[in-house]
């Protein structure tokens, strides 16, 4: 029993599918998709380890296989990692229980005078299937609010997303905002958007520059393996 | 059966109902007057036996008259034209089926051209730097053979888009003559492809050549009639307005065959026409009406298209400029006028000045692809690989240019805005606007496999590197390699047998 629904959790990662509604790639593919199956699994008792191990991130390797191998591309790793991070809240009051390390937290913003969201939306699905707590401030977020909440929620991780180079100049302005408030340690700074290059993201003393989703789960995912 | 084409739902015009009226009014008055210089007695003779003012002409080096066609036999010609022709194929599915009144677009290749452009890619070193090198494509011009044709026909047999094969290279080996030159082109392009094969006449004695050989690959005189698997363009008349001798005799016996063939008028605007569209239009449509009633009073019924290949003169030599605007321009104008007439239309496109593929051959032939298409004519031939207007051809081109009609197929495919898709839409904005990314992208899914969505484009580079024309190469190497269906061996036995001057070569049997 458990094991047919961790197979069906993982066949439903694989094909995407957040809700019963939801359509797979596969046309006939019907019945409960990742939400349902994973209240189904925690009704069973299956421990949340398990979940993730065996449905979610073993379901997500073949997404990033088939993303590899060009079967699947960005919109079908995003409809897998959106279900999986959509799983990840219904699991996480049980991931302590279960002995379930996380990722770490990570609050995701655009700062003050943009508005653009696409790009850090993107991000923030690709993270939280990737297993991260993520936060999303929001768009057009002032410095100080930025600086107030990483001082009072202590993130990981905070990701600055910028699309134009006239809001970038921000982004540096928020790194120096956190160095005033004594908490520039405290927290890696990323940062990510169109106008955005790895030689900005050196000048304004960011941790890392992500050139888009997929590079922020890399960079991050290789520092928790370091 | 038949091949789909491109169906134009709303071709784009030019004119005016009224305008249309008037150029064909203008072109009935020049067929009075002045009338056309007539080099070809047989011509002259039929002509007047039906009733046209036939004068001879004595300050001619050769016998000439002058013909004016009344407007009472041009339309007589127009009535007895078909308004549907087919053209056939060896594979029957690869059919052409033309309505004069219907803007079904079949894109072919052609014209012949005297050159082949062989494709290298020298690396060449930055003196500056020695450890950064590129790779730059040369390209190699040389005269072309009936291998190259041979070559030419089998990727086109493998080119998507590519409704119909016109010669896309003049054979020029050394063992090529003007005796046997027309079966060797007409072989090796049969041979080679399954498409219908069309190609002008060098030799007026080969023609029951060519003929027979067809016969002989369809099964027999009725099934070609049924099957017309090749046909022949003739430019009959010379602008401005004269029978030239040769070809008009070749027209005729094409007729009195009745076999499919193209009525073809390439005046110049400037040098062999007047420079004002109005004048080049009013001239070219009288040159092909008076060809196609020529056509109908030699054989009622003999299906003729309506071949117009207009072009204006370039300003710094005088020599065609078929990558000029205005040239696009006279082809939307005579689509517009052979519709008019009900006549299936040949029409121009995608010829370009430059002498090798690049960004201006690129940009002049798009320009001139999109619009043309745009107008709906029913066969669009010099449309893959020409390059210096008519004079070389470049197969990776021709590859490329498959590449490109895709993409203007997929533009013209008909919006789907109905009450289930908007119903469909609607519940998707509402259902995104409610929730917290906004994001619509878990809908493309479906759409992406469902053969919706353009393909990405198929030489894209890697990085910043423009790789189009070696990927292009890469994939004419790859459709090489594909294999053609050949003419079977027992056919070729008998073709070989029957149809003198075939170079032995070309027989891949022996």
């Amino acid at each position: 029993m458990s094991e047919d629904i961790i197979s069906k959790l993982k066949e439903n990662v694989i094909q995407g599918r957040k809700t019963e509604d939801d359509e797979g790639i596969e046309e006939d593919l019907t019945g409960p998709g990742v939400i349902e199956l994973t209240q189904q699994a925690l009704d069973a008792n299956i421990p949340a380890n398990q979940i993730i191990m065996d449905g979610l991130t073993s379901g997500m390797e073949v997404v990033g296989e088939k993303f590899s191998t060009k079967e699947y591309y960005i919109p079908d790793m995003l409809a897998s990692a959106d279900a999986v991070g959509a799983a990840m809240d219904l699991l996480k009051p049980h991931l302590e229980k279960s002995g379930v390390a996380g990722k770490g937290k990570f609050a995701i913003v655009t700062v003050k005078g943009d508005i653009h969201d696409i790009g850090k939306n993107i991000v923030a699905i690709l993270l939280k299937g990737a297993g991260y707590d993520v936060y999303d401030l929001g768009i057009d977020i002032p410095t100080e609010k930025i600086v107030e909440y990483v001082k009072n929620e202590k993130p990981d991780y905070l990701g600055l997303s910028a699309l134009l180079t006239t809001t970038m100049v921000v982004m540096g302005d928020v790194i120096e905002a956190l160095k005033s408030a004594g908490i520039r340690d405290s927290v890696k700074v990323l940062v990510g958007g169109a106008a955005v290059s790895e030689e900005y993201a050196k000048e304004i003393g960011a941790d890392f520059y992500c050139l888009d989703g997929f590079d922020a789960v890399k960079k991050l995912d290789a520092l928790q393996a370091a | 059966m038949a091949r789909e084409g491109l169906l134009i739902e709303r071709p784009l015009l030019r004119m005016t109902q009224e305008q249309v009226e008037r150029i064909h009014q203008a072109s009935m008055e020049i067929l009075m007057d002045p009338g056309l210089i007539c080099f070809n007695k047989d011509a002259a003779d039929i002509f007047q036996e039906n009733g046209a003012e036939v004068t001879t002409l004595p300050d001619y080096n050769h016998p000439a008259w002058l013909i004016k066609i009344p407007e009472q036999m041009v339309l007589k010609a127009l009535d007895s034209a078909p308004k549907t022709i087919k053209l056939g194929a060896r594979n029957p599915e690869n059919a052409l089926i033309m309505n004069g009144e219907e803007s079904r677009v079949y894109y072919i290749t052609g014209s012949e051209t005297n050159i082949w452009l062989d494709v290298d890619f020298p690396t060449y070193v930055k003196k500056a730097d020695s450890s950064k090198e590129i790779q730059v494509p040369e390209f190699i011009p040389r005269r072309g053979t009936v291998a190259d044709l041979c070559q030419s026909a089998h990727v086109c047999e493998h080119l998507d888009t590519l409704d119909g094969y016109i010669r896309t290279v003049n054979i020029q080996d050394k063992d090529i003559t003007e005796e046997n030159k027309d079966v060797n082109k007409y072989f090796a392009s049969l041979n080679n492809i399954t498409k219908h094969v069309m190609a002008g006449l060098t030799s007026l004695d080969q023609l029951d050549n060519v003929v027979n050989m067809a016969e002989i690959i369809t099964g027999g005189k009725d099934q070609l009639k049924e099957n017309p698997i090749i046909s022949f363009i003739t430019c009959l008349v010379k602008s401005p307005l004269q029978f030239v001798e040769d070809t008009t005799d070749t027209f005729i016996e094409i007729c009195k065959r009745g076999l499919p063939v193209v009525v073809s008028s390439a005046p110049q605007a400037g040098s062999t026409a007047p420079i004002k569209e109005a004048g080049i239009i009013a001239q070219i449509n009288s040159e092909v009406l008076a060809g196609i009633t020529l056509g109908q009073l030699v054989n009622p019924g003999t299906p003729v298209l309506y071949g117009s290949v207009p072009v204006r003169a370039r300003m710094d030599t005088l020599n065609d400029s078929y990558g000029c605007v205005e040239t696009s321009q006279y082809n939307i104008d005579c689509v517009q006028l052979a519709r008019y007439y009900k006549i299936p239309n040949y029409s121009t496109s995608g010829v370009c000045d430059p002498k090798i593929p690049g960004q201006q051959s690129s940009i002049e032939r798009l320009f001139s692809d999109i619009l043309v298409t745009l107008s709906g004519p029913q066969y669009l031939h010099c449309t893959y690989g020409l390059l210096d207007c008519n004079s070389v051809f470049c197969l990776p081109q021709a590859v490329l240019d498959d590449a490109h009609f895709k993409m203007i197929k997929f533009f013209l495919r008909q919006p789907i805005i109905d009450e289930e898709e908007l119903a469909d839409v609607l519940k998707q904005i509402r259902t995104v606007s409610g929730t917290p990314q906004k994001i619509f992208i878990s809908y493309i899914r479906k759409v992406m496999r469902s053969g919706q969505l353009s393909e990405a484009y198929p030489f894209d580079g890697d990085g910043e590197g423009d790789n189009v024309f070696k990927l292009a190469c890469e994939k004419t190497q790859a459709l090489l390699e594909k294999p053609v269906d050949h003419i079977d061996e027992a056919t070729t036995s008998t073709i070989f047998k029957e149809i003198p001057g075939l170079l032995p070569r070309l027989n891949i049997y022996q």
